[in-house]
């Protein structure tokens, strides 16, 4: 195990892509001290603002990673990662686990926008809120998310699973507006509130949302009631509508479910 | 009195070059076939102070005036110490000042962006996401039977936008306005609603709900609701008759949709309406953007690093990301410790926040006239003033490249020119720190 | 400054040499036949030299080009590049920003590149880019074969008229060619429509793509333009088109060539002919008839085609056949971009993904080998891939591993190529490889010949450019149909590249990234008062019709800092 403590976070903020069980794994410590990490536009040894103490494993399957404090001006942790684990006993900046492909990351507090990021395996959760695009794709890439799950206890921002390709997504808290935009494929579950757009031009993939949604799409149909939802091998309790769309895409069959507690008003 | 023709307006997107300036005594005194607001520019009636020397504020926060040499140096030892300086604004001047700017960029691994980031720079997302339909405005003039304007009142912001392209008579369109259909959507009445043979007054903040609605209508789907966005759906589906209808239809969008709820997904589903229309319709779209060169720096910044604003090249490669890399972002995170203002003002514009932030660090302006920006600036570098003073290239709000003329001397250096020394300098402090 | 290359195995066929052992000697920037002894010596032991490349046919600079940059910034990601020293840093993978564009022909050995089409309105923005793409001579190609003024001539059976205003044209863009796109369909693509085969009038205009073919072929001929009419066919890319592709090529049969400048043998350069080679009737029974198309090409002299090869990768389409986007954006349902350009022409784009596990790429590669082995004489042939639309111009290496090694084609048949390429084409049953010296041809010298080029490009004799190539590669220890990868390694990043006599790359590296090349034009005039005429007329026409006035139109001389005219005939 190898635990970071971080010194104080500067202003201009920390990228650290080397942070991962996959750069660290059969490095002395030593040698994690100086890996290089991007401090604006220049590289310092991780020394510099991390307090390095522990060993490393074999591998990254073997590998630990605590970060042991906030890292609020710190982005792309766990960048790519492919197996081990990562604990963030604090806040994180952008991009945590960002095109991650295996291993488990967990970030005690809040990550700001663009966690978990083309992600294709793994898990990836987040105990606090996080920002926008929640297991999205890169800019101007139709192909977004394509495995594993992204857990986010608290809340989200916009447009949670941007162009979802596959895997799966929980938030317990509320999101604001688009989530599931443009989705083709995968699951978004969302146990809090919608204000708005849910579902916004989704190809495919299904979205469960067990809170209230504020304003709903008409380029949606609508379908009835369904009890005891059967998606993902997994079946959610409830009564919920059933909506499929949507059809402002041409040949979509993506599928929402809104509970019936709290939606009546979106039910035509 | 002298007459200058075929004068290219250095104000807005349109990008006018049927002017022609009365020069008396080197000097701009009329002008014929600008707008209001063009005229205005060239005559210099906006009453703005233009600084004749670059200025220096000194430690009792005074400004100083100095020589080129003297601001040029301060301000490259500034750039040449910054961790994350950022170069912001870019959109009033012409393209080669902008290829140097981004070298410059380049070379200080700055964040180079430009005033995309708080007009269009949803549109640009929108049309990185799902594609970009567009003709130039001849294509309009000579064929367009359905204008649809949403989100802009170009009575107002481009003046002769409908006169030029949409009243004026064009080879398949002999009559004129009479053989056109015009669309204007907008929550509220303006000047160019009232011109409108159609006028969808849509909610405020609901554009994307009725195009949702729209493009599932045209799609031949029932519209779920029975009313969308305030707009009963018997009137959502006689607009999108309309469209479908169009031997050949454009949609011109602004500010109301690119900045409402949602911001780029507006433009999103609005283009991809115009794309899905091709099916029934000929049908195509064009930006309304802002400052005359705004489209020329997106251009310049896309050949050169491969993306249009917002870049970053901390690392040495261009990366970006809009949300993270753009001028507010890196203001508002206080991620920026230096920032050189040039052909904009965001001291006019940008949030309190952002402004707060520019307070804080040192701030370069390359700037010809007194302004909000100025007023934070800790080195002013007046330039002369491109389409008046100095030529250079500007491109079109639908991408046309057009020369921007010279029309009287000035005793001052391009914005081309002292980014050039800027950039000269810069280099050779970097070389000597190595 | 003098050099001297010794001991290379020298391939230049313009001058019959086939890898003979001979020294290069070069001196201010040219090729001379001999050098004092204070030469700097290149050492080229061991190692293949041959002209620098020339493609005559590639999306690289302008408006279109620059829109699949910007709305793509996912394949800008994924290829990104710092800075070599004193150069500039880039990204693209598909579409690379000027600078990543210029360095990374001149790596391969490149120096002169055509961009292959520029929008007239627009042509200011294909100079703007010229001016950062650095070290490759250029020019560019202005579409003709929608252009209103053209269409009304020629329907008029006006041919001086439109050849006064296709050498007026070609001097306001500081244009090379006569280029042509899907005559007639462009037009009709304003309106939403298309036209298919040569004889589907296009819409208000009511012109066959057959006249217009025919009627700017003469145009090209009596302008004595160096370059022949550069066609793109209708019907591009839809199943059955080698019949519209067969019977266009036999549009300027019989008209006599009269280049006033270079040598060249054609009246038609036929483009991305791989695209045009297609039967049946749709993408179900779609079949290979490269063999038909390469049939007529050995039988008939007045062409040379390129071939616009599929390298099975992501790319991005783009073309001034917007119908044709259109359709692609249909099929594929990826992002569209488009812009139809006044009085003038179109253009779209899309992105596609030429998957070798997927049957339509599959066999579009097979027929693009096809067009390649089965065509005999390498006169006839030049190596492009259409860049970006079948592939990046990065891949011309592997096409050259392809092409001189029958292993490496069986190799990718065996495995992952999709089986509809031996199925549907007789790809599997050829076994030719090109040599060093038919690589030659198909890159350096056939491109320089017909693009009237060759009296200072694409050979390696006294008088020519000092552009040359050397790449790590031993012809008499290597066997480049064994070793295939080995040759591909060794032209994606030649050992030595000079341009103009000056080092430009060395060891794959670029070391001269601030060189910029030329930019040619054809001035040529044929009437003085029928060229006034026209001028008059258009000027008249512009008022009304386009959106720029007629004084702002021109491309101004100060675009073209190494502005190199190509002098055509005042009779």
């Amino acid at each position: 195990m190898i635990t970071l403590k971080p010194k104080e976070q500067p202003e201009v903020p920390l990228e650290v892509e080397n942070v991962t069980p996959d750069a660290f794994a059969g490095k002395t410590v030593d040698e994690i001290k100086a890996l290089p990490i991007w401090h604006g536009n220049g590289t310092v040894p991780l020394s510099d603002f991390f307090e390095v103490e522990g060993e490393a494993g074999a591998t990254a399957a073997e590998t630990q990673i605590i970060i042991d404090g906030d890292v609020p001006q710190t982005k792309r942790i766990g960048s790519g990662m492919t197996a081990g684990e990562i604990t963030v006993k604090g806040n994180v900046s952008m991009y945590v686990g960002v095109g991650m492909k295996g291993g488990k990351i967990t970030v005690e507090g809040n990550a700001k926008s663009w966690a978990g990021q083309d992600m294709s395996g793994g898990e990836l959760t987040i105990m606090g809120n996080t920002g926008d695009y929640v297991g999205s794709s890169y800019r101007g890439d139709w192909r977004g998310m394509s495995g594993g799950l992204i857990t986010v206890y608290g809340d989200a921002g916009n447009e949670a699973a941007e162009y979802m390709n596959g895997g799966k997504i929980v938030i317990k808290g509320d999101v604001s507006i688009m989530p599931g935009i443009h989705m083709n494929n995968g699951l978004l579950i969302i146990e809090g509130n919608v204000i708005a757009r849910t579902g916004g031009e989704m190809a495919g993939g299904t979205i469960v949302v067990k809170g209230v949604i504020d304003e709903f799409l008409a380029g949606f149909k609508y379908h009835g009631v369904e009890k005891d939802i059967e998606v993902d091998g997994e079946t959610i309790p409830g009564a919920f509508y059933k909506f499929t769309g949507d059809y402002a895409i041409k040949g979509a069959n993506g599928t929402v479910y809104a509970a019936v507690a709290g939606n009546s008003h979106i039910a035509p | 009195m002298e007459l200058v023709k075929n004068v290219v307006c250095p104000f807005c997107g349109t990008l006018c070059d049927d002017i022609i300036c009365k020069v008396e005594n080197d000097e701009i005194v009329g002008t014929i076939n600008a707008c209001r607001i063009g005229h205005s520019k060239f005559v210099h009636a906006e009453g703005a102070m233009r600084w004749k020397k670059p200025q220096i504020r000194d430690e009792n926060g005074e400004l100083v005036e100095t020589t080129y040499d003297d601001a040029i140096e301060k301000a490259a030892q500034v750039l040449a110490a910054s961790k994350r300086p950022l170069m912001y604004g870019w959109s009033c001047t012409e393209c080669e000042a902008q290829a140097v700017g981004v070298d410059l960029a380049e070379q200080t691994k700055a964040i180079v962006d430009n005033t995309a980031s708080v007009c269009h720079g949803p549109s640009v997302l929108a049309l990185q996401d799902v594609g970009y339909p567009i003709c130039t405005f001849g294509e309009v003039k000579n064929r367009a039977d359905v204008v649809v304007y949403w989100g802009c009142n170009p009575m107002h912001a481009h003046p002769r936008h409908l006169s030029r392209h949409v009243f004026a008579r064009g080879f398949f369109r002999e009559r004129g306005r009479s053989d056109r259909t015009l669309i204007v959507v907008d929550p509220r009445e303006s000047d160019s609603s009232k011109l409108a043979d159609i006028h969808l007054q849509v909610g405020y903040n609901q554009d994307y709900e009725l195009l949702d609605a729209m493009r599932a209508a045209m799609m031949g789907h029932e519209i779920l609701y029975d009313e969308v966005a305030g707009i009963p759906r018997e009137e959502i589906m006689e607009a999108v008759e309309a469209l479908k209808n169009a031997q050949f239809g454009i949609l011109f969008f602004g500010m109301g949709i690119t900045h409402s709820r949602g911001k780029h997904r507006n433009i999103d589903t609005a283009i991809m309406m115009v794309q899905d229309l091709n099916n029934f319709a000929k049908f195509t779209l064009i930006p309304m953007r802002g400052h005359y060169n705004v489209t020329g720096f997106n251009q310049v910044a896309t050949w050169e690093s491969g993306y249009p604003y917002c870049i970053d090249f901390a690392t040495g490669i261009p990366r970006y990301n809009p949300g993270e890399t753009g001028a507010n972002d890196v203001l508002q995170n206080k991620e920026t410790d230096a920032m050189m203002v040039i052909a904009s003002d965001p001291g006019a514009h940008f949030p309190q926040k952002s402004l707060r932030r520019m307070a804080e660090i040192p701030v370069i302006a390359i700037e010809p006239h007194r302004t909000p920006t100025t007023e934070l600036a800790d080195i002013i570098l007046p330039p002369a003033i491109v389409g008046m003073e100095t030529d250079g290239t500007a491109y079109r709000m639908e991408g046309v490249p057009i020369r921007m003329r010279k029309v009287v001397d000035s005793d001052l250096l391009s914005d081309r020119e002292i980014l050039q020394r800027l950039l000269k300098r810069v280099m050779e402090i970097k070389t000597a720190s190595k | 400054m003098e050099h001297i290359i010794k001991n290379g195995f020298v391939y230049d066929p313009l001058n019959e040499v086939d890898g003979e052992k001979m020294d290069i000697c070069i001196k201010d920037g040219k090729i001379v036949d001999s050098v004092s002894a204070d030469a700097n010596v290149i050492d080229a032991t061991g190692k293949i030299v041959m002209p620098g490349g020339v493609d005559p046919h590639a999306h690289v600079a302008g408006a279109k080009v620059n829109v699949g940059r910007m709305y793509r910034p996912e394949d800008s990601k994924k290829d990104v590049e710092a800075a070599a020293t004193g150069g500039r840093a880039g990204s693209g993978f598909s579409v690379p920003s000027t600078f990543m564009t210029g360095q990374r022909y001149a790596q391969m050995g490149y120096t002169t590149v055509m961009e292959a089409a520029m929008p007239p309105l627009l042509a200011r923005h294909t100079h703007e880019e010229f001016h950062d793409t650095p070290i490759i001579d250029h020019a560019a190609f202005p579409l003709f074969g929608n252009n209103w003024f053209v269409m009304e001539y020629l329907k008029e059976g006006d041919v001086d008229g439109c050849a006064a205003y296709a050498s007026w044209l070609l001097k306001a863009t500081k244009g090379y060619t006569i280029k042509i796109v899907n005559p007639g369909g462009t037009e009709a693509w304003a309106w939403g429509g298309n036209v298919h085969g040569i004889h589907d009038p296009s819409p208000y205009f009511d012109i066959e793509a057959a006249e217009i073919i025919k009627g700017l072929a003469q145009v090209n001929e009596m302008l004595g333009l160096p370059h022949p009419i550069h066609l793109h066919c209708n019907d591009l890319g839809h199943p059955g088109n080698y019949e519209t592709t067969l019977a266009s090529f036999d549009v300027p049969k019989g008209i006599k060539v009269n280049a006033k400048t270079g040598s060249r043998d054609a009246v038609l350069y036929a483009t991305h002919v791989q695209f045009h080679s297609y039967g049946g009737t749709s993408w179900r029974d779609v079949v290979s008839e490269a063999p038909t198309i390469a049939n007529y090409v050995n039988k008939n002299d007045h062409i040379v085609m390129d071939i616009g090869q599929v390298t099975l990768d992501e790319t991005t389409t783009m073309t001034a056949d917007g119908p044709m986007e259109f359709d692609l954006h249909s099929l594929n349902g990826l992002k569209w971009a488009n812009c139809d350009v006044e009085l003038e022409t179109g253009s779209g784009v899309v992105p596609f993904i030429y998957a070798a596990r997927a049957p339509v790429p599959a066999l579009q590669w097979a027929v693009g080998m096809e067009l390649f082995l089965l065509t005999e004489d390498a006169k006839k042939v030049c190596l492009t891939t259409d860049s970006p639309n079948a592939g990046p111009f990065t891949r011309y290496p592997r096409v050259i591993s392809w092409l001189m090694s029958n292993r490496a084609r069986t190799d990718l048949m065996e495995g992952e190529l999709h089986k509809w390429a031996q199925r549907k084409s007789s790809i599997a049953t050829i076994d030719r490889e090109y040599s060093f010296l038919e690589i030659a041809q198909v890159t350096r010298a056939t491109p320089a010949k017909v693009l009237g080029l060759s009296d200072t490009k694409g050979h390696l004799g006294a008088g020519a450019d000092a552009d040359v190539a050397i790449y790590n590669f031993n012809p008499e220890i290597q066997n480049p149909s064994a070793d295939y990868r080995a040759l591909e390694a060794a032209f994606q990043h030649a050992s030595l590249v000079l341009k103009d006599g000056i080092p430009v790359v060395k060891e794959g590296v670029v070391v001269n990234p601030t060189l910029r090349g030329r930019t040619y034009w054809v001035d040529t005039m044929l009437d003085e008062t029928v060229y006034n005429e026209v001028v008059a007329d258009v000027e008249k026409q512009f008022k009304q019709f386009y959106s720029v006035n007629f004084a702002n139109y021109p491309v101004q001389d100060s675009y073209l800092p190494h502005s190199t005219p190509v002098k055509g005939v005042i009779q």
